[in-house]
């Protein structure tokens, strides 16, 4: 049963690991996207009815995660080149990508999707206990946690890297030094919309494998305060999405047992435990400003 | 012809004239019909079922009929605007499909004698021109109930609501009222989901419960992330408001079906002929809006049982509260014999004996 729960809890977690990750490049690079529940809904429509209309689930992330991208190059293109303000641009997207979504997701309802297996790797997946958790889950699974070691490792042990964080700390002392700062956002923000898209996808395709509309059901947002709590550090983002997505499984099996706690305070429970690690972490003021990307939501026009 | 805009777009058109488009109504003119959905009709659920009822609407009364709805229209005040602007934009009748719609449909009737509206699942018409109507699903849930209970090896069904309000909780209790007339010792494991609609919530909600044990699955939330996670388990379950058997061909043993279509026909049939008038209807599987859908995945016994359960509650022979019936805490509720009148049933706030869970307050 504990390995079963745990399962649970990894699927939960998931696709909030991924979608941070992407958000929290961008957001090193000095842009704040809030349009992350929209690209993720298109993901999950696209990734969803691709792979319905192809009979390839592989085809169906692809697309999804070309679909997220695009989608963050609109916003790219509105607040990085024609400057709008970044705030209300993202809840733009956000909005755009919830109407959009459902119009082309209209034909999808009520017809059940392809599931993208899991990987079986024999013996070693039918170990006791650990099997299934470490060697029998869905590929985006493994493919999560690749994909914060190489975030961690693009953004503190690589030039491209150090020139991304610089861009997001101080624009005006990077462009001084001849960084292309508006091609280094518009990099970023393409990477966090591919992996909002990849994220929705994981919804459509492996979570529930099936559309209706609104089925982000405010992951985005989530994601987007992941990041905050993660204080812009990749591991933390898996720390806070694997305990999100803990607390969020526990009270429900708390609930099962019958625990005599009143089911919405359990339902809180997620959204306190985290705000409670959020200020413990935050503390240690120095630390929290450190690793806050200066240049946060500032827009920045080359002076030429 | 139909119109849809979303809520936010309306605003826009109203400017853009639509709100003239009232005015005085010749007899060749067709009929409007209007409809107010709280969620989007793509959820296949609650919206989705009232937005079959508006098609079918279209497809019975052809030509006489004009219709046009809003989707995901928030209850409270947004709600009061939506209406209004229909009413304003020449709709002979509205439907507001949400209980919190309440309210505002009685505000706005009171400025709109002309304009009939049809609030589903409240009790209040302050006005002549407002009527109520709302389905027993909890017939539908007493079967239900009845098949689990004979279905299930471990005894035990989950059960995943979506907030403790009466119907909700009427809900269970026909439920495991249903389950205990075959096995009095069944049991029923709650999850409230605090959500009408949150697929991946509602499947995690589902693995909880299998993983405590139950082997039967029911759900009073919108999506069909439960049924598929059933299937993936390998145990059995139920669909909830509309078919979804094409998520569980091996799964689903029965699904209650809202079926608000001839409902729909028929008060609009009425606006047109002149003859609609008050009402407050509250119907079941006899007058045909909560239907069954077909008992599959079940040994000809349990179908049989099931078939002469349902015969029974649609002749009216029996009614699934019938005492005796006692209080979760074992405190004696109804008497032999005695059947629950509608207004206890519509407020019910506590679980019959059975329920494995606190009722959250």
């Amino acid at each position: 049963m504990l390995e079963s729960i745990l399962i649970t809890i990894a699927t939960a977690a998931t696709p909030l690991l991924i979608a941070a990750m992407g958000e929290l490049v961008v957001e090193r690079s000095g842009v704040l996207n809030l349009g992350v529940e929209g690209m993720m809904i298109m993901g999950a429509i696209t990734g969803f009815a691709v792979a319905l209309t192809t009979g390839s689930v592989w085809l169906g992330v692809f697309a999804a995660i070309l679909v997220g991208a695009a989608f963050a190059l609109i916003f790219g293109f509105l607040t990085l080149s024609l400057v709008t303000n970044q705030v209300a641009t993202g809840l733009a997207l956000t909005l755009f990508g919830l109407g959009l979504s459902g119009m082309l997701g209209e034909g999808f309802v009520g017809r059940p999707g392809l599931r993208l297996g899991r990987i079986d790797i024999p013996f070693l997946s039918d170990l006791p206990f650990v099997g299934r958790l470490l060697f029998g889950q869905d590929p985006l699974f493994y493919l999560s946690l690749l994909l914060t070691a190489a975030v961690a490792y693009f953004l503190f042990a690589t030039r491209a890297g150090l020139m991304l964080r610089a861009v997001g700390d101080n624009h005006t002392s990077a462009h001084a030094q001849g960084i292309n700062v508006v091609a280094v956002r518009y990099l970023a923000v393409m990477f966090g919309g591919a992996c909002a898209g990849l994220a929705g996808a994981y919804l459509s395709l492996v979570y529930t494998p099936q559309w209706v509309e609104n089925m982000t059901a405010g992951r985005g947002w989530i994601a987007l305060a992941l990041v905050v709590f993660a204080s812009w550090r990749p591991w933390r983002v898996v720390a806070g999405a694997y305990l999100f997505g803990g607390v969020t499984i526990g009270q429900l099996h708390a609930q099962a047992l019958g625990v005599a706690i009143p089911s919405q305070l359990l339902s809180s429970l997620p959204y306190l435990a985290t705000i409670a690690v959020l200020v413990i972490i935050s503390r240690n003021r120095r630390l929290t400003m450190m690793n806050t990307p200066a240049s946060l939501g500032r827009p920045f026009v080359p002076e030429r | 012809m139909r119109t849809k805009k979303t809520f936010l777009a309306l605003t826009a058109a109203a400017a853009l004239g639509l709100a003239a488009a009232g005015a005085a109504e010749a007899q060749d003119d067709p009929t409007k019909a209007c409809f107010i959905y709280v969620g989007p009709i793509g959820d296949f659920g609650w919206s989705y079922q009232h937005h079959q009822g508006l098609l079918q609407v279209e497809e019975e009364l052809g030509d006489a009929v004009e219709t046009a709805y809003l989707e995901s229209v928030p209850e409270g005040a947004d709600a009061e605007r939506a209406i209004e602007r229909f009413a304003r934009s020449g709709c002979d009748i509205i439907f507001t499909t949400s209980f919190g719609y309440m309210d505002p449909t009685n505000k706005v009737a009171a400025k709109f004698p002309d304009v009939k509206f049809e609030h589903a699942t409240g009790y209040k018409r302050e006005h002549p021109n407002v009527a109520t109507y709302n389905s027993r699903f909890h017939e539908g849930r007493y079967i239900q109930g009845v098949i689990a209970a004979r279905m299930s090896e471990a005894g035990v069904a989950g059960y995943i609501g979506s907030f403790p309000i009466p119907e909700v909780v009427m809900g269970i209790n026909a439920f495991v009222l249903g389950a205990q007339s075959v096995n009095p010792d069944f049991k029923v494991k709650v999850v409230w989901a605090n959500t009408w609609f949150d697929p991946g919530k509602e499947a995690d909600a589902a693995k909880a419960l299998i993983d405590q044990g139950v082997d039967i699955m029911t759900q009073h939330t919108d999506s069909t992330a439960p049924m598929q996670v059933a299937a993936e388990r390998g145990i059995k379950a139920f669909g909830q408001a509309s078919d979804m058997i094409e998520f569980g061909p091996e799964t689903q043993l029965t699904a209650i079906v809202d079926d608000w279509g001839p409902y729909y026909v028929e008060r609009v049939k009425a606006v047109r002929e002149g003859t609609w008038e008050q009402i407050d209807i509250w119907a079941g599987l006899a007058e045909g809006h909560v239907v069954m859908a077909p008992y599959t995945n079940m040994p000809d016994d349990v179908k049989a049982l099931a078939e002469e359960t349902e015969e029974k509650i649609r002749s009216g022979a029996f009614n699934p509260f019938t005492g005796p019936i006692n209080k979760q805490d074992g405190t004696p509720w109804l008497a032999e014999g005695k059947v629950a009148d509608d207004g206890t049933l519509l407020g019910m706030n506590f679980y019959v004996e059975g329920v494995d869970d606190q009722l959250p307050n």
